[in-house]
């Protein structure tokens, strides 16, 4: 393990810590700007967090230790997604404990201690959320791991450093397979992180709701912890999208420190453009009703086995 | 066949905790209705059996093939036993899953449940040693004693409340279903004997059958092995008979005995024909994946906790022949490194099911005793009242819903890894059809997870749905050893893949000629195509996500110094909130209704404005069963009737009978 590794390793994650938040703050912005609002700052969501540190705990009565020790779960699945995705350097000593489908199935883990905490306090909007939580995720699920699949083809590895290392190698090939996979991706990355169509971060109205049905009974510390995990995924799910599409200016081995160094304003600046992105996709759109979400990703996934199959016909 | 006792020493070995069985099985007669002779005596001796059955059959993976012959049966007709790496295999799997189930058993039968628990006690026995047996046999003809051994005991464990008329029907339509497969399975072997009219297994192995003779056979064992395994569309039986059956029952049928039918497969396709053509596995994962869906989907929208669980068997049994289906078409092309990744990847899997699936059955049997309820619609915040059963059971719930760290995950991952090689593969059209299985296995994993979140969260979490189980009792000591026992096997077999496969590699070897190259280049490291860069290193993984999840605890208790209140929950300020507001199992499995529709036959009772008491009910029934047996079942009833007119009952009429086939039978030979 090279020092090298280990400093790339170190600066991911808390790169991603750090950096989640004011992700989350710089769409919130972008999407302000976009409906002709003054945008809050884009230390908004630490604001958030911080103030959550400060409040007492309110626990419901029934609540269980599952639903205490969740939030911890996962904020910590997240913070370990983080450490996998390559985010800044492709040699990450951490990227052997899991591969690109290790990586789905722990998103699904914490997707899956997330929906059982729902449905400790025994409300109707708690189960509600994880129901349609669930749904969402076996929907998404599937799509997001052909999409893998067709990388990974492409690549011939499924760890995700590797895929990201190869992809960023070949920059004159353009792999009309990928370009089926990308648009799957956008629509899984909406459907997972609770954006519109699917979902509505900004809304507590019980027709709509998904992900902040489940977070109702969360308060103080848990909250900001779960608050924190969603900004994570999000910055996640935005890493992985690079990873898999647009891998250029990865720090790879040969550059030493000095690719390393210049990877981060790159990522930065794909940050901005991609939040820039999703606040003029959450602006343009509406909402969908719950029974439309299925469509969408089923159309996700089908654009995914399509990508997958241009991919075997075509071999590219 | 003359035997040297050195090659018989491990079929010895093998023999004794199954002999031992049979003696705890008759010994539970002497005493046949003492509870503390049974439960605390004989079961827990059958674990000791169990462990030292699991151990034999390990031990006997590294040594050569043991072979022996018994000297009972009929005359001429001795029974041939043989113990390989493949047998050893699954010994291994019956010994360690009995263990747990055992234990269980131990503190679970109880008076008033029907049969006496000695003769339980016999019966249980019975059933595990027949399917030993069934794994050491080598002759079609100790192979079916033993393999309808295991239908028949099994049949009356189902039955042990046979005073209840569903069960009796549940019963009969399981023991319906295993002889038309052991029908199936008799006259695959009487294909296989390609005329030498020999019915040991060397023979068969010896035997050079045609390719549509071998087909034939191939298609026979599918079809009997297929009924037992519950593949769809055989698979009616399966939901209706493990709920029947006592929860120790359920878990050895689903755990295990759906495993020997997998065994029976193996043994047949790879071993006795010699290896599979290579479109004979595009049918098995053919069948497998519709199975997998299709038990996942009705899994999904079931009320009844045991019958849920059945259904998830479906979709297991379903993953594991997939991956079977995916080593025949890789080894029929010649591709044996594939083949071999694929097999472990099944292999794999069936361990994990055994293991995890027992577990939850256990666990509904725990929460049976502790409430008296089967119905998801009566059950709610069991974690309360049942907090080791609850926990023990999250792990089981993360196994079967293949989710990292755990022992499922291995497999799913192993699978999508063969499922990858695609490209490989020198035939254009089964390139195209490949990956929409790995679709519909990544589909089938994720729709598993929502079935586990209704199944768990609507017994254990949540508010009581009745007022009465706020006092259920948590499992009692030797219950939870058996549950500890599984989950502990739960979480090895997801940290320690290295050395499982290590374990399954002298299977693979056996059947196939290889295993996977160099599987233990790390002791950490799962890497099964090294060359690809693919590594999943669980405990790396575990260890990573434990530290993490403790620095983010003692972060927080560092910085956060405030207080915890409790108070009633907040529900977005509604405050009459009670139980019946939560989810029912009928609503938790709506939206796989609206989704999957079509596959559903869906009867729905809707209240009008003016009822006095409105009720609204859903059914869901199967298609299968709809439009395929009971059709089946009509003609066989019109039949019976048409030949019921010639019993008159009347002597005279009997006599006429036999006179006139008497005039007949003498006009035709004269």
């Amino acid at each position: 393990m090279s020092p090298l590794a280990l400093t790339t390793q170190v600066m991911e994650i808390t790169a991603a810590i750090v950096a989640a938040p004011l992700f989350l703050g710089w769409v919130n912005q972008c999407r302000a700007w976009l409906q002709n609002r003054r945008a809050p700052s884009i230390l908004q969501p630490y604001r958030g967090i911080r103030k959550l540190f400060h409040k007492d705990a309110v626990l419901a009565e029934r609540a269980s230790s599952l639903f205490r020790v969740t939030p911890y779960i996962v904020f910590g699945t997240m913070v370990l997604a983080a450490a996998i995705i390559p985010s800044m350097g492709t040699r990450l000593p951490l990227t052997v404990a899991a591969d690109s489908i290790a990586l789905v199935g722990l998103l699904a883990t914490a997707r899956m201690f997330m929906s059982l905490a729902a449905m400790d306090i025994g409300t109707a909007f708690g189960s509600l959320g994880a129901r349609r939580e669930m749904m969402i995720g076996f929907l998404a699920e599937p799509a997001l791991l052909m999409v893998i699949f067709v990388a990974a083809l492409i690549s011939q590895t499924t760890s995700l450093a590797a895929i990201a290392e190869r992809l960023s190698g070949a920059t004159l090939a353009i792999y009309p397979s990928l370009a089926f996979t990308a648009v799957a991706f956008t629509l899984v990355l909406l459907a997972e992180n609770a954006r519109i169509p699917v979902d509505n971060p900004a809304t507590h109205l019980e027709l709509t709701m998904i992900h902040e049905a489940m977070l109702l009974e969360y308060s103080a510390r848990h909250l900001a912890l779960m608050e924190w995990a969603a900004a994570l995924k999000l910055f996640n799910y935005a890493c992985i999208g690079f990873a898999l599409f647009v891998p250029w200016g990865l720090a790879l081995e040969r550059q030493g420190p000095a690719g390393l160094m210049a990877s981060v304003p790159i990522l930065a600046l794909k940050l901005m453009a991609a939040g820039a992105g999703l606040a003029l996709i959450e602006t343009v759109s509406a909402k969908l009703r719950v029974f439309r979400a299925p469509e969408l990703l089923a159309t996700a996934f089908l654009l995914a086995v399509l990508g997958m199959l241009v991919h075997l016909l075509l071999g590219a | 066949m003359p035997t040297t006792p050195l090659m018989g020493a491990a079929l010895h070995g093998c023999l004794a905790p199954l002999a031992a069985w049979g003696l705890i099985g008759l010994a539970g007669l002497l005493r046949p209705h003492s509870v503390r002779f049974v439960g605390r005596i004989l079961f827990p001796l059958s674990a000791l059996c169990g462990l030292a059955l699991a151990w034999v059959g390990l031990t006997s993976l590294g040594q050569p093939v043991a072979q022996l012959v018994l000297p009972i049966g009929l005359p001429d007709l001795p029974f041939h036993l043989r113990c390989d790496a493949l047998s050893g295999f699954f010994l291994t799997l019956l010994g360690a899953t009995s263990v747990g189930i055992s234990l269980f058993a131990a503190g679970y039968f109880r008076h008033g449940q029907g049969a006496a628990p000695g003769l339980l006690c016999l019966q249980y026995h019975i059933f595990l040693a027949s399917m030993g047996f069934v794994l050491l046999a080598d002759d079609a003809y100790a192979f079916m004693v033993a393999w309808e051994l295991m239908a028949v005991s099994s049949y009356f464990l189902v039955t042990t409340q046979h005073r209840l008329a569903e069960i009796r029907s549940a019963g009969f339509l399981y023991l319906l279903i295993a002889h038309v497969g052991a029908v199936a399975i008799l006259l695959s072997f009487g294909v296989l004997q390609g005329g030498s009219w020999q019915f040991t297994f060397d023979s068969m192995r010896a035997a050079q059958l045609a390719p549509q003779w071998a087909t034939a056979a191939f298609l026979l064992a599918l079809l009997g092995f297929g009924a037992k395994a519950g593949l769809v569309p055989l698979h009616v039986w399966l939901p209706e008979a493990h709920p029947a059956a006592p929860s120790p029952v359920s878990a050895l049928m689903s755990g295990v005995m759906l495993k020997t039918a997998v065994y029976g497969l193996l043994r047949v396709t790879f071993d006795l024909l010699g290896g599979p053509l290579w479109w004979w596995g595009l049918i098995v994962l053919t069948v497998g994946l519709f199975s997998a869906f299709y038990g996942v989907i009705f899994g999904a929208v079931q009320t009844d906790m045991k019958r849920l669980l059945a259904w998830s068997s479906i979709e297991n049994l379903g993953v594991i022949l997939s991956g079977l289906g995916l080593a025949m078409i890789f080894h029929g092309l010649g591709m044996s490194a594939l083949a071999a990744l694929a097999l472990i990847a099944s292999l794999y899997h069936c361990l994990n099911h055994a293991c995890s699936k027992s577990l939850l059955f256990l666990g509904t049997g725990a929460v049976l005793h502790g409430t008296g309820e089967r119905n998801l619609g009566k059950l709610g915040g069991l974690i309360h009242p049942m907090p080791w059963v609850a926990w023990l059971m999250l792990v089981g719930v993360m196994a079967i819903a293949c989710l990292p760290p755990l022992n499922g995950f291995v497999s799913e991952w192993l699978l999508l890894q063969a499922f990858l090689f695609v490209d490989t593969v020198p035939r254009p059209f089964v390139n195209m059809l490949l990956p929409v299985g790995a679709a519909i296995i990544a589909l089938c994993t994720a729709l598993a997870g929502y079935v586990m979140v209704k199944f768990y969260g609507i017994i254990f979490l949540g508010q009581p749905r009745e007022p009465n189980l706020a006092q259920a009792r948590d499992a009692s000591r030797l219950e939870r050893m058996g549950l500890i026992w599984l989950a502990a096997a739960c979480v090895a077999l997801g940290v320690f893949p290295v050395q499982v496969i290590g374990v399954l590699n002298t299977v693979s070897q056996g059947l196939i000629g290889t295993g996977l190259a160099d599987p233990a280049a790390h002791w950490w490291l799962l890497a099964p195509a090294a060359a690809r860069g693919a590594a999943y290193g669980p405990l790396v993984f575990l260890v990573v996500a434990a530290v993490v999840i403790v620095l983010t605890m003692l972060g927080v208790r560092l910085f956060y110094h405030r207080r915890v209140r409790r108070a009633p929950p907040w529900d977005c300020g509604f405050v009459r909130l009670d139980a019946r507001m939560q989810d029912s199992a009928e609503g938790f499995g709506q939206p796989i209704r609206h989704i999957f529709q079509p596959f559903f036959l869906i009867t729905r009772t809707l209240p009008t404005a003016f009822d006095r008491a409105p009720v609204y009910r859903v059914t869901v029934a199967d298609r299968i069963w709809r439009y395929g047996y009971e059709p089946v079942g009509h003609v066989v009833r019109r039949l019976g009737d048409v030949a019921a007119v010639l019993q008159q009952g009347r002597i005279s009429t009997y006599l006429l009978y036999s006179f006139v086939t008497l005039l007949v039978l003498l006009a035709l030979v004269l």
